[in-house]
């Protein structure tokens, strides 16, 4: 068996006195889709940026293809092979498209390298390459999205972090984002997926884990939780 | 007409030091919320590197460029020993902090080199005048536009041009989205300190060589003028900064030159009742900083 993207175990995140994870365990495959479900405040995205080194954890642990990354930083992350597209998107606003790609760039070593997989992500994702000079801030949301996205990629990841990509998006929008998710897969990328849209997020993935007040409530194959009538109708709202 | 034309070479070279100044406080307050109560020193220092050079016997523009060095290597020292602990503090934490590293620095020079003005001297031509038809205008405010002017070239390609100024200008809008991508934040911070630090030293080279000595306090009255040049120009603004400097300069040379002699020993409060009146009309200064929209 080929080692996990990123294996997460007893993680336990508190923010002051609250304890907003609580000894969750967690698996994506290499190559593999998991999508991480649960209401609004269940510690979704906290969980998702404890793997990407951006909170500390009160106790477990988080092991990226193979290598324990448990407290490391989010540069040692990133360098481990892993990216994160996070909640509110979170482009610079004030920089061009070009410019948004071009500082995610700067965690390859290679110049050369850096310049041609902008290219590649404006070919990759037409509508930036006909904004690239466009301020970010003034793209739509699901361009903004999609930015998000391409910027992540810069950094050649084998594991993306998605955050919430369909949130406040066009329908059209959400499937074009979907559709992104399933090429990733195609081409190897495993990919941590948190959302609200659980309907959508099951059918992309080949697991699922289902989080309530920062624990896991359940954790199968998307057909397992689909077919949990009592968990939909408690914790996923679908 | 002489008079003016004067007055105003006089200016704009005052008003490119406060720009330089304030320019170099926006840089680092945009990325990591310090106002810099320290820049003050770091300029002296840059005074006193020349002051040095000199003494060891360096040719003068040997001399200037050693200014110039020692307020980047001051800048860099403190960022490391200083402020790169306290990231992420609060705003009163940081200014509190710099307050601190202001007062142990001008402590540090008055002891350990003079409390009194130490003497700088370059050639006497430099201090010298050139005559445009009947004007007489003096060379070394003329220079000093020149360097001021090129300070600024460089550093907009270095913001627009290249991948370390381009994530500066992320980091002043997201500086936790930039680690997330895994840019190396410190060393994206130290540049901004390293530029400020750059154009302090440049502000300090031209003051000591037009002023011709340097004392522990050197620093402090021209800073003072750039802090509020920044807030005149919209705090975390690096264009509000650099405009803001021009006006204060402006206004100092218009307001030494042209008030009557009864109102003179005013100058100072004129010039602040004047930038009160400016913020009165435009409360978040002259070109407000954009932030960014985060959810």
């Amino acid at each position: 068996m080929s080692v996990a993207a990123l294996e997460v175990r007893g993680l336990e995140v508190r923010y002051g006195p609250v304890r907003a994870v609580r000894g969750v365990d967690l698996d994506v495959a290499p190559g593999g889709v998991t999508a991480l479900l649960g209401a609004n405040g269940a510690g979704k995205t906290t969980t998702l940026m404890a793997a990407a080194g951006a909170r500390r954890f009160a106790a477990g642990s988080v092991t990226i293809f193979g290598r324990d990354m448990t407290g490391a930083d989010p540069e040692a992350v990133v360098r481990a092979g892993v990216a994160i597209s996070p909640e509110g998107r979170r482009v610079f606003a004030s920089l061009s498209v070009e410019e948004n790609l071009t500082v995610a760039g700067a965690v390859v070593p290679d110049r050369a390298l850096a310049r041609g997989r902008r290219a590649e992500m404006m070919e990759r994702f037409p509508i930036l390459g006909e904004r690239r000079r466009q301020l970010a801030g003034l793209l739509s949301g699901g361009e903004q999205q999609m930015l998000a996205v391409a910027r992540a990629l810069m950094s050649g990841p084998r594991l993306l972090l998605l955050d919430e990509p369909s949130l406040g998006l066009a329908p059209r929008m959400v499937d074009r984002i979907f559709e992104i998710v399933e090429a990733l897969r195609a081409e190897g990328i495993a990919v941590l997926l948190v959302e609200q849209n659980a309907a959508l997020a099951l059918e992309v993935a080949d697991r699922a884990v289902v989080l309530a007040n920062g624990a896991v409530a359940a954790a199968g194959t998307p057909a397992e939780i689909a077919d949990d009538a009592l968990l939909r109708s408690a914790y996923l709202a679908a | 007409m002489e008079t003016l034309v004067q007055q105003v070479v006089n200016a704009v070279s005052l008003g490119g030091v406060y720009a330089m100044l304030a320019l170099g406080l926006a840089i680092v307050f945009s990325i990591v919320r310090l106002i810099n109560f320290a820049h003050g020193e770091v300029m002296t220092f840059g005074g006193y590197g020349v002051f040095l050079a000199l003494a060891f016997g360096a040719p003068p523009l040997a001399a200037l460029a050693t200014g110039v060095g020692a307020a980047v290597a001051m800048a860099l020292a403190l960022e490391r020993a200083a402020f790169r602990a306290m990231r992420g503090a609060d705003v009163v934490t940081l200014l509190i902090t710099s307050f601190a590293v202001s007062e142990i620095l001008k402590v540090l020079f008055q002891n350990g080199i003079s409390a009194r003005p130490v003497p700088i001297s370059l050639p006497q031509s430099w201090s010298g005048t050139w005559r445009l038809g009947e004007l007489t205008i003096g060379v070394a405010p003329t220079v000093s536009i020149f360097v001021t002017l090129a300070a600024f070239a460089g550093l907009t390609l270095i913001l627009r041009r290249t991948t370390v100024g381009v994530a500066m200008r992320a980091a002043a809008e997201d500086l936790e989205m930039l680690q997330l991508l895994g840019v190396r934040a410190n060393r994206v911070v130290a540049t901004a300190f390293a530029l400020s630090g750059l154009l302090a030293g440049v502000a300090a080279v031209i003051w000591t060589a037009q002023r011709g000595s340097v004392d522990p306090m050197m620093g402090f009255f021209p800073v003072l003028k750039a802090f509020i040049a920044t807030v005149l120009g919209g705090l975390g603004s690096l264009g509000g900064a650099v405009l803001g400097g021009f006006a204060v300069g402006f206004l100092e040379v218009m307001a030494q030159a042209f008030l009557p002699p009864a109102l003179a020993p005013y100058r100072d409060a004129v010039v602040l009742a004047a930038v009160i009146a400016a913020l009165l009309a435009r409360p978040d200064g002259l070109l407000p900083a954009r932030r960014g929209e985060r959810s």
